[in-house]
């Protein structure tokens, strides 16, 4: 059980899917100059991501290592996941609309979202067991969103200040973003 | 005709650099920067991919539904990744093992889809080539400057093949380690990006 839990804080903290293994820049950069934005985005992908964890991870055990095909890993993971994505936001559309009206647009974004991909690469890496494989897509989907609200939050505000003009957009967004992984640098030493 | 494919050729290699220009893929342009060596091999990789994904979108692009092309322009693209990961497994396996799991994250990319939609789906094979191995180059030189920058504040070396070194600081030199860790990435891409806009744009 504490093993678990150590796996949920190392993944949203010290192995921070954006600020520490780079992946899902794009929606980072993209989605952060407003607070709306970044909050559905990141509500998107936790929803998106717990469910692709799952669903890759059945397909890679039960179906490529049994077929004994893993060289079609990169092939068959992006279909799941771009069909999946699909078919959430299908679903949504008809069943939850309240809900589509917050995701919707974000939805599409995601299948090319490398975070999603990613972290569903790195659970089989790891070779994590089923329940492993679940919390650690579910904590990395967390980590992703708590660093995009972050974000946002503190983008907002340079905003407002007076950017230098070649300065401006997505050089100082970078720069921000380097203090933000500096922060949770800190971490490190936590498990 | 010359004329034009040169012009494709050469947008890539400045007016549309990517990231610096156009700011698309920037997963592995961070991540992967550590050293020259990882940057070169894994901007030969995207171009490899670029490439030959457009040159099939291309052929393609007249039997291809517009309905479903996002998802056929994926599959090429994911054959030809797995192409270059069984490659590399067999000819460069310790650039294999430092690239990781940002080899198979190339389907991803957002440059490469970004080419196939905008440019191979519109344009013909041998224009859409031009336009890919552009493209390619362009990304394989900022991916290698930004390593440069990294390797060289960071460890005091430049590396471009197997690990070892062709230009070293020596020992009385003191690295610069915050370059090589996760903040030191953003940073320096950010002022990279910095002294790019500082350049008057045509």
């Amino acid at each position: 059980m504490s093993d678990l839990f150590v796996l949920a804080i190392s993944c949203i903290f010290i192995n921070n899917i954006l600020l520490a293994q780079f992946l899902g820049q794009c929606p980072f950069l993209g989605t952060s100059k407003k607070m709306e934005t970044a909050v559905g985005m990141g509500m998107a992908v936790i929803f998106v991501l717990v469910m692709a964890g799952i669903i890759t991870w059945i397909v890679d055990v039960y179906l490529l290592k049994a077929l004994n095909v893993e060289y079609l890993r990169t092939v068959s993971f992006i279909l799941v996941i771009a069909s999946l994505v699909q078919f959430v936001e299908m679903f949504l559309k008809k069943s939850i609309p309240a809900l589509y009206a917050g995701l919707g647009i974000f939805l599409p974004l995601i299948t090319t979202n490398c975070a999603v991909m990613g972290v569903c690469l790195i659970n089989i890496k790891e070779e994590y067991s089923f329940l492993q494989a679940v919390i650690a897509s579910f904590a990395y989907a967390v980590g992703f969103a708590l660093a995009l609200i972050l974000f946002a939050g503190v983008r907002e505000r340079v905003d407002l200040g007076r950017v230098p003009k070649p300065l401006q957009d997505t050089s100082i967004g970078l720069v921000t973003a380097g203090i933000i992984a500096l922060t949770f640098m800190s971490f490190k030493g936590m498990v | 005709m010359a004329q034009s494919l040169a012009k494709e050729f050469t947008k890539g290699l400045w007016a549309e650099m990517p990231p610096f220009r156009l700011v698309l893929g920037l997963c592995p342009v961070l991540a992967v920067t550590k050293s020259v060596e990882n940057g070169i091999g894994m901007g030969v990789a995207t171009t490899f991919v670029l490439v030959f994904s457009n040159l099939l979108v291309s052929l393609l692009r007249n039997i291809i539904p517009a309905k479903v092309r996002i998802a056929c322009f994926i599959v090429i693209i994911a054959t030809f990744v797995t192409i270059v990961e069984l490659m590399m497994q067999a000819y460069a396996y310790q650039l294999f093992l430092k690239l990781g799991i940002f080899i198979p994250l190339i389907v991803v990319n957002c440059i490469v889809l970004g080419r196939s939609e905008a440019f191979a789906s519109k344009n013909g094979p041998i224009v859409s080539v031009a336009d890919g191995l552009g493209i390619g180059i362009g990304f394989t030189m900022s991916l290698a400057s930004l390593g440069a920058v990294r390797e060289f504040l960071g460890n005091g070396t430049l590396t471009i093949w197997e690990g070892l070194p062709v230009f070293s600081m020596g020992p009385d030199f003191i690295p610069f380690r915050f370059m090589l860790e996760a903040p030191g990435a953003f940073v320096g891409l950010g002022l990279m990006l910095f002294l790019m806009n500082l350049i008057p744009q045509k």
